[in-house]
């Protein structure tokens, strides 16, 4: 660690910007990037930050762009995956009693849909999205904790091969998404399924972990000079309520598939009642990450709203405070109101009236959002490209889905839709509409900047009106038929109950919604390999990861930017200030204060490694052979420590050995 | 090579997986799968009666569901009334490493369709051939005969005894470790 | 955009309309809970339409108006910014009545519901199973109490307090067209109060995923008159009468002498199998397999002969009867009345 000798053309607070030495001898000290010309400075960052060559090389990456799109092609891949699982499902429910699909496939299928979609798909999305980009927003050459963030994406990627290999081997878990004991209990799920479920939750939340400590750090340690609390980018601070929600939500879930793992696998009475065990018990520890669990997925959206808007709006975000404060509400409130998906459970009743109140006060800081962005669209008509149009679906589908939000916030309203496919349809207009929509929009957005072309603009509009109209279709009419009567998670129905219409019309939907999907992959492939090249800033927005060529150089930054403004790039027309002093010939990052980002010292980055493969591999192994043996945590920790004790073995570096 | 190494590792996965996971709940012909040759005496001298070839076996005694069902209807079935629990009282307890018929399921299964002397009723016609075999396997579970990733584990109940899958293995139990 | 939208609206209304008679449908309500219920359910509607249509105008006015003149994206109108705000503070305002009248509407709308059993003079304690029902009526004279499965019958224009728990899984029961749901909880006791104003049957089901067959566990709920009721009960408790001879009798004998006796109870004979529904008078019963079938000779034969094709997963299992033996038993169980 050295203190920070950084130099800027303006903007620091006199004290730090003159220039005092490391504590290093100077003949140990290696070239700065001070004086050097930009192509010198090229040469030297580049080979300094690149990723070895090589397959070893790759695997050893932790570069973060590097590892945020293998993350974001893997979640794709796994929306593909849930996606197929739910259109087999609407195939088998398109009319009463078909008998394409039995009730142990499935359960297995709908209990696939949810658990891809939500732990292998929708939060692993937002959080790539967030380390690919919260870097470079915040203006630094690396995130923090490279290898854990390298880590978190191979615990994530064993995490879903271990349970989409169980579906190929007839051993998915069947219990739901939710996985309620007694169903999951040792008594009424035999063999490995629900084994397999509660494992690959705690393993795939380990790797949400890892994404939010990397996350958090960055954020608050690595931004650029300049850049204090109130000129963070609004998707930066949707990252970082985010991953504070994710570290305070994801050890509920954990502990509660650990505990379904030894009820299972040990013996334990946790869950059970004759022993003076709670099912309950599971219930509420599941719902108080669950609930907040729909934030993580929607507060990254709202983020990706924030930064699209204000592109196309040209201007800058009305209310940035309001929607901060909003942001960091949501993230408080989301943890008040888990008890609002138990109201059937028979309660008593002021405590359930109490969760009522909490659940609807979450809908004034949703408010307070929508508004400002309203208020930012006011000032004249926007530019309407594609990313923009997908906002617009987002508004009119999230309104929708907050709306009946408020309704299923009700205590007695509650009792007549509560797991019935009036609440399919709610989160899922919360959930797309309010999720996916956005990130739609957002790969629109930041394609360019992640492949150096653009996506087709036309087929973008063919694509925003398949998906509005295939998910308005699929999703409008669940409301109606849940009202009627219709429960989730029925393998069939009754034709004398005449559900069949609508269902046939629902999986009409689905299917047209599915193809839009196709249409999107068609529109990826298309535009990586053919769109036409971009430049640096196609949109011309306003925050720092525009300032940076598409695709970004292995170091991001050539020299730190300086930043005057929350639009810096807009501020500062022709060219952005920056601050110098940092080394290029070793990976070195400018850490600053928390609050108002005054460089504080300069750290070094980590390099290159292959251990946080191995060290995955070791815990992948180690959770896999736990659903047969609780022995596994005893072996298993020995490659798991020898592993941890290669990665963090000393390098040598005179820095270490102070 | 890796590509052969990993397609092996996942075929045995799967032939493991399968048998363990697979949930069949209808016999493998719907009528006469019990037209078995029906014994004229119950007298056998000791040991394991001929059993008439039947593959059943090894698809019931490593499956997870069909355990767990055999173990369902251990109690709806009341066999605890004499066997209470598995630790023996008007009948022998089925828990130790004493077999009075022998160990492989197809006694076990020639036990309870057929009868033994002494008091061990024939449960032929009372219980339909599979689960029949789904309570031999169950009951070979008891003494920690079969695999413990597939045998039962505990219910939501009081627990007189470690759940099956807790068990030590028969090559263990009854020895002080 | 707009036009896809208003197309599927209508198609909607349609299908909605046309969905309105359903006989378990939140929509169609039959008693007071079911009624409050319905009506709070329309007052959100309209209230959330209403504002969601607010703000799509809000969305939508931007699109109308002459694009942002080309200037510097940072260079803003002091006094439209402030009209802005005033605005948005507004709209605010008007969010936090709302949420906090919706609060209290609810809040009143529990209190409603809860005052609904009071004065319940009859209670029926449901038991969930994987996966049918099974209902016992309680009464202070133990040779009255009464257990059957499936189909509750109940006083109509009466309270009726239902106890719910469970002996497997967590089961939910709920009759859109009655009342709003609870939970049959394993270790807990749930009460639930209905009503029912008319006579009539109302269908249930299962609402909370309880294993392989949670699609397949329906319930009915039969209101009848009061003196109706009462002859049903003192009908039910009295025992099965044996057939004097013929196919039903063979049928008894098979009944007794092959796997049905292991599990179910026929009141009067000696099968006294408790883990499977009562089937003492199960001809008496509109439906088979909890909702699964309706009851006729036909799916009585199909459900003993391949209860696994019926309903896969089921805890009945495939029996060795050859077709002599299966009509016999069919001819038994049909008598059950």
């Amino acid at each position: 660690m050295s203190s920070a000798d950084v130099t800027s053309e303006r903007d620091l607070p006199p004290e730090r910007a003159t220039v005092t030495k490391g504590d290093l001898a100077p003949e140990q000290d290696g070239p700065r990037d001070s004086g050097m010309d930009d192509a010198s400075l090229h040469r030297w960052l580049a080979r300094t930050w690149r990723t070895p060559p090589g397959i070893v090389g790759a695997l050893s990456s932790v570069d973060h762009k590097v590892i945020a799109r293998r993350y974001l092609i893997t979640a794709f891949v796994f929306l593909c995956l849930g996606g197929l699982n739910a259109v087999a499902m609407r195939i088998q429910l398109s009319g009463p009693q078909r008998g394409l699909i039995g009730p142990d496939l499935y359960n297995q299928l709908f209990t696939m849909h949810g658990v891809t979609m939500m732990f292998l798909f929708a939060v692993p999305i937002v959080q790539a999205a967030g380390i690919y980009l919260v870097p470079l927003m915040v203006g630094t050459r690396n995130i923090a904790f490279p290898r854990l963030n390298a880590f978190g994406y191979w615990i994530y990627v064993s995490g879903g091969a271990f349970v989409w290999i169980s579906f190929l081997l007839n051993m998915a878990p069947d219990v739901g998404w939710f996985a309620y004991v007694p169903l999951s209990g040792p008594e009424f799920s035999p063999g490995k399924r629900a084994d397999v479920w509660a494992q690959m939750i705690t393993y795939t939340e380990v790797s949400s972990l890892a994404l939010a400590v990397a996350t958090i750090v960055t954020v608050f340690k690595q931004r650029a000079p300049g850049m204090s609390l109130d000129k963070i980018p609004l998707f930066v601070w949707a990252l970082l309520v985010t991953s504070f929600v994710v570290v305070f939500a994801m050890p509920a879930v954990m502990i509660t598939s650990t505990f379904l793992i030894l009820d299972r696998l040990v013996g334990t009475h946790i869950f059970n009642p004759a022993e003076g065990g709670d099912a309950l018990l599971f219930q509420h520890l599941f719902w108080f990450f669950g609930h907040p669990e729909v934030y993580i997925i929607f507060l990254p959206a709202t983020g990706m709203v924030s930064s699209i808007i204000p592109a196309f709006a040209r201007r800058p975000t009305f209310g940035h405070l309001g929607l901060v404060l909003s942001l960091i509400a949501v993230g408080f409130l989301s943890f008040g109101l888990w008890v609002h998906h138990m109201f059937a459970t028979g309660l008593p009743k002021l405590g359930a009236s109490f969760f009522t109140a909490s659940s609807m006060l979450i809908a004034i800081p949703n408010g307070v959002q929508i508004f400002c962005w309203l208020a930012t669209l006011w000032d004249g008509r926007p530019v309407i490209r594609t990313p923009l149009l997908f906002v617009f679906g987002f508004f009119f589908m999230f309104v929708i889905g907050g709306l009946t939000g408020v309704m299923l916030a009700s205590v007695p309203l509650d009792l007549q839709v509560h797991d019935t496919y009036f609440v399919v349809a709610h989160f899922h207009y919360v959930l797309i509409g309010g999720s996916v929509f956005p990130l739609l929009g957002a790969a629109y957005f930041w394609f360019p900047k992640i492949t150096g072309r653009m996506m087709s603009e036309r087929l973008g509009r063919w694509h925003f009106g398949l998906a509005f109209i295939g998910f308005n279709a699929a999703f409008f009419p669940m409301h109606l038929v849940g009202l009627w009567g219709m429960p989730r998670r029925v393998y069939t129905y009754p034709a004398e109950l005449g559900w069949g219409n609508i269902n046939l019309f629902i999986s009409t939907g689905a299917v047209l919604f599915f193809l839009s999907f196709v249409l999107f992959t068609f529109n990826l492939i298309h535009g990586a390999l053919k769109g036409a090249p971009a430049g640096d800033n196609p949109w011309d927005a306003g925050t720092l990861e525009w300032a940076t060529s598409s695709p970004p150089p292995s170091y991001n930054f050539r020299r730190i930017p300086v930043v005057t403004n929350v639009e810096p790039l807009w501020a500062e027309r022709e060219a952005l200030p920056v601050a110098t002093g940092l080394r290029v010939d070793v990976r070195e990052l400018l850490v600053s204060t928390v609050a108002e980002a005054y460089p504080d010292i300069r750290e070094k980055s980590a390099t290159p490694s292959i251990w946080p493969l191995l060290a995955a591999i070791a815990v992948g192994g180690t959770f896999l052979y736990s659903i047969f043996t609780p022995w596994a945590i005893v072996w298993g920790a020995v490659p798991i420590a020898v592993t941890l004790v290669g990665w963090f073995w000393p390098k040598g570096d005179p820095e270490d050995e102070q | 090579m890796t590509h052969g190494a990993v397609t092996l590792l996942l075929v045995i996965l799967a032939l493991t997986g399968c048998q363990r996971e697979e949930r069949d709940t209808r016999p493998q012909s719907a009528l006469g799968s019990g037209e078995q040759p029906t014994p004229v005496t119950t007298l056998e001298p000791g040991g394991q009666r001929p059993s008439p070839a039947d593959n059943k076996a090894a698809s019931f005694e490593a499956n997870a569901f069909h355990l767990s069902e055999g173990k369902r209807l251990f109690g709806w079935f009341n066999c605890s009334g004499c066997h209470a629990n598995g630790g023996g009282g008007m009948g022998p307890a089925l828990m130790d490493e004493k077999w009075l018929y022998g160990s492989s399921i197809e006694s076990i299964h020639a036990t309870i369709r057929d009868g033994r002397p002494k008091g061990m009723p024939s449960f032929h016609d009372k219980i339909p051939d599979d689960q029949i075999w789904e309570l031999a396997a169950f009951v070979r579970s008891l003494s920690g005969n079969v695999p413990s990733s597939a045998a039962p584990q505990r219910n939501d109940d009081m627990m007189p005894h470690p759940s099956e899958n807790r068990l030590p293995d028969a090559a263990t139990l009854g020895k002080s470790p | 955009m707009k036009r896809p939208a208003l197309t599927g609206f209508a198609m909607a209304c349609v299908l909605f309309l046309q969905g309105c008679a359903g006989w378990q449908s939140a929509l169609d309500p039959k008693g007071p809970a079911a009624n409050e219920l319905a009506w709070l359910i329309w007052f959100f509607t309209a209230l959330c339409a209403l504002i969601w249509v607010l703000v799509m105008i809000a969305l939508a006015a931007p699109l109308l108006m002459r694009p942002r003149a080309p200037s510097e994206p940072l260079v803003l109108n002091a006094g439209a910014e402030h009209r802005k705000l005033r605005v948005v503070l507004i709209a605010v305002a008007m969010t936090v009545s709302v949420v906090v009248g919706l609060t209290l509407l609810s809040f009143f709308a529990n209190r409603t519901l809860a005052a609904i059993g009071s004065g319940a003079a009859l209670t029926i304690r449901v038991t969930g199973h994987q996966w049918w029902w099974e209902v016992r009526y309680e009464d202070a004279t133990p040779n009255r109490i009464l257990t059957t499965a499936n189909e509750i019958h109940i006083p109509a224009g009466e309270p009726v307090r239902l106890l719910l728990t469970s002996t497997d899984v967590i089961h939910s029961f709920w009759v859109p067209s009655l009342s709003g749901k609870l939970d049959l909880i394993p270790g807990r006791i749930n009460v639930l109060d209905i009503k029912a104003d008319k006579p009539g049957v109302y269908r249930g089901q299962c609402a909370e995923f309880c294993g392989a067959q949670h699609a397949n566990m329906g319930t009915f709920i039969i209101a009848e008159p009061r003196a109706r009721f009462d002859a049903w009960w003192n009908d039910q408790l009295r025992p099965a009468r044996s057939p004097a001879s013929g196919e039903a009798k063979t049928g008894e004998d098979l009944f007794l002498h092959r796997p049905c006796v292991m599990c179910h109870r026929i009141g009067g004979t000696p099968a006294g199998g408790t883990v499977a529904p009562d089937l003492t008078h199960i001809a008496s019963r509109r439906t088979l397999a909890a909702g699964t079938l309706t009851m006729s000779r036909g799916n009585l034969a199909a459900w003993i002969a391949d209860p696994q094709g019926v309903k896969p997963g089921a805890h009945m299992p495939v029996m060795e009867l050859n077709g002599d033996e299966l009509n016999a038993i069919v001819a038994y169980l049909e008598g059950l009345k």
